[in-house]
């Protein structure tokens, strides 16, 4: 039989059964409905999580003091003093890798101006910091080498903080702010870079030069970190290797000590996301699936009976000419067709789903080419796979047997 | 009148195993059937006629013996090939019609030709429409089938039966379903069709129906007992006619 009478068959005969054609295809429809907004919703949260991250800097790595162990009690890392400032400018004169380095530095406090005040952060580091940690000034500018060498009582204040201490329109740069009683100069602004992963605002800071926030605030030589710049993405594995040698060198460990510090870097932020990420989608995608299978059985189930309640069909059908292939192709086909066009409904169902979701919760959605594609064709397969021992039962009927059915 | 032989069965047996009996439906049948037969197979139920029939119609294989339909010895195809010759060289019509539910007339009689891949798909909607035609449903060609009589849904299962061009039309029990002037009606429609050179073969327990064929065989367990030119054949029309007469005297 040529294939383009054997479809008209089949479609024939879903437009005859038009009810029981849509409540069988309802299965599918949620299934792949729920397959496309399940993986939309969790690539979705994903890819966010890797973009902010990202914002943070891809290339970054950051070296922080191992965690204190002394008497069995840990002490933390910001207790820790094994990281200096002479240790930046080692790494800086051996690295063959680090694209900038930056000491970084951080207190917190109250900052004052006029009768307001805020309770905030300090961040700092060189004149490389900025560009390591991608802070980027909007008004003014950042501190020069000399002012870092002089200590001097600059800053530059994040958006948060502009809000809460400055008066509407009224411009910062060239005011002086207290910071813990220190008073400082404005001289540049932060463009707005919005909450970190981990919901933290991001603009509620203060950036000033290391030294500064060493010698006038914390009063301490030790650093709570330092920050790197890889060359490229691909060169943070090579150069996280080449810090560690560098670094055990410079603290002269024994070949047996452990690292007295740590590395870390955004990849392992990532992954770390990534993973949780991963499994909530697999979690999601697996529930989603199994509607779809549950879905496939429903056609099954309603070819069966198809199947039977239509013997006498069958019968005629093989009695003028029908052969078993013949009869067997139209069920696989009938049933392939049910859940093809309860998969293109499903589609446009989870797509309109999804762009619901994103809109009334806010949540970022992501429906991917691969989520559309996958669950087509896996709900072509559940229809080839859940048709296929039906239309076999109903191939194999014998053709006096099936006229005589009542 | 052309006597070309259509179907000649030799010492045709068939065996059913029930259980642990064998069942010996056909014992030993030997029939001969030319173009342009009309013939009635008679015989109370168990005979063998059924039998007799699905062999006939490429249904069912004789358990031994010789069946040539058209000069081809049957015997020895395949399933495959027993559905080939059904679809190119038979046609059936059934007491309950079985036509598709809620398809229109003229693709229902389509159907046989939809498996025939040697027709192209305006030739099979030609050669529907003339059946259908020649059926006497020129105007109801797009009608549904349930929304016809019964004497209109079997008129559409002959015009199935010969669109094809069959050499031989097979018809169960054609007029078990349908009331007396229907029947008569129906067999009008044979007779006209066998004038007109179409080979027919019969199967009916009612001698009244017998009697517009032109042969009757009657079987009787397994064997044929009598097998009979008829030589005053009864017109259908006429007999309708009649029909029509009696009810009139009735109504008086």
């Amino acid at each position: 039989m040529k294939l383009i009478n054997l479809f008209k068959i089949a479609t024939a005969a879903i437009i005859r059964n038009k009810m029981r054609s849509f409540l069988t295809m309802l299965g599918i429809v949620i299934g792949v409905a729920a397959v496309i907004a399940m993986l939309a919703i969790g690539q979705g949260s994903n890819a966010s999580i890797r973009s902010t991250i990202s914002s943070m800097g891809t290339n970054l790595i950051s070296v922080k003091p191992e965690s204190q162990n002394r008497g069995g009690v840990h002490q933390g890392q910001s207790t820790s003093q094994k990281l200096k400032v002479s240790d930046v400018d080692y790494l800086k004169s051996k690295s063959l890798l680090i694209n900038a380095i930056s000491p970084e530095v951080d207190g917190s406090g109250q900052v004052i101006y006029g009768a307001n005040n805020w309770p905030t952060q300090i961040y700092s580091g060189n004149e490389e910091y900025s560009f390591i940690k991608k802070y980027e000034v909007e008004t003014g500018r950042i501190y020069t080498s000399a002012e870092i060498k002089k200590a001097a009582k600059v800053c530059l204040v994040g958006q948060t903080v502009i809000e809460n201490v400055f008066a509407e329109g009224e411009d910062p740069i060239g005011k002086s702010i207290r910071f813990n009683n220190i008073p400082f100069k404005v001289i540049g602004t932060l463009k707005e870079k919005g909450n970190n992963t981990f919901g933290q605002d991001q603009d509620d800071m203060i950036l000033a030069p290391y030294t500064t926030v060493m010698k006038r605030i914390n009063r301490q030589t030790y650093l709570r970190a330092i920050v790197i710049s890889a060359k490229s993405e691909d060169q943070i594995v090579a150069t996280s290797a080449e810090i560690t040698k560098l670094l055990r060198t410079a603290h002269k460990l024994k070949e047996s000590a452990d690292d007295d510090f740590e590395i870390r870097t955004q990849e392992e932020l990532i992954s770390n996301f990534g993973s949780i990420s991963e499994m909530m989608l697999v979690l999601l995608g697996s529930i989603a699936g199994i509607s779809l299978i549950v879905g496939g059985i429903g056609i099954m189930n309603i070819m069966y009976v198809s199947v039977t309640e239509r013997t006498r069909e069958i019968g005629l059908r093989m009695a003028i000419g029908g052969k078993g292939k013949d009869i067997l192709r139209q069920f696989l086909l009938e049933a392939t067709l049910l859940s093809v066009f309860g998969g293109i409904i499903g589609i446009v169902l989870g797509i309109t789903a999804s762009n619901i979701v994103e809109d009334a919760l806010g949540w970022p959605v992501l429906i991917t080419t691969n989520s559309i594609l996958l669950s087509f064709l896996f709900c072509t397969f559940i229809g080839v796979f859940f048709g296929w021992y039906p239309a076999r039962k109903a191939a194999k009927m014998e053709p006096i047997e099936a006229l005589r059915h009542e | 009148m052309n006597n070309k032989t259509i179907i000649e069965i030799k010492n045709l047996h068939k065996n059913y195993q029930v259980g642990e009996e064998t069942v010996k439906a056909l014992r030993g049948v030997d029939l001969t059937i030319s173009k342009g037969e009309f013939v009635a197979i008679m015989g109370t139920s168990g005979s063998g006629k059924s039998t007799l029939l699905n062999i006939l119609g490429c249904l069912d294989l004789p358990s031994s013996g010789d069946y040539f339909l058209d000069g081809g010895n049957v015997k020895s195809l395949n399933r495959n090939q027993l559905a080939t010759i059904r679809n190119q060289k038979l046609g059936f019509v059934f007491q309950s019609y079985n036509l598709l539910p809620r398809t229109s007339a003229l693709e229902n009689v389509e159907l046989p030709l939809l498996y025939n891949p040697l027709v192209s798909n305006t030739e099979r909607r030609e050669k529907a429409e003339q059946a259908l035609i020649a059926v006497g449903l020129k105007d109801r060609m797009k009608h549904l089938s349930n929304q016809m009589s019964g004497g209109q849904q079997q008129r559409v299962a002959i015009a199935r039966s010969m669109v094809n061009d069959p050499v031989v039309i097979f018809a169960d029990e054609a007029t078990g379903n349908l009331d007396t002037r229907t029947s008569f009606e129906i067999m009008a429609l044979f007779q006209q069709l066998n004038n007109n050179g179409m080979t027919v073969c019969f199967v009916t327990h009612e001698p009244d129906i017998a009697e517009f064929t032109k042969r009757n065989v009657v079987f009787r367990d397994g064997l044929i007992i009598k097998d009979e030119r008829i030589s005053n054949r009864q017109n259908a029309i006429t007999a309708l006619a009649q029909l029509k007469d009696e009810t009139y005297a009735f109504g008086n």
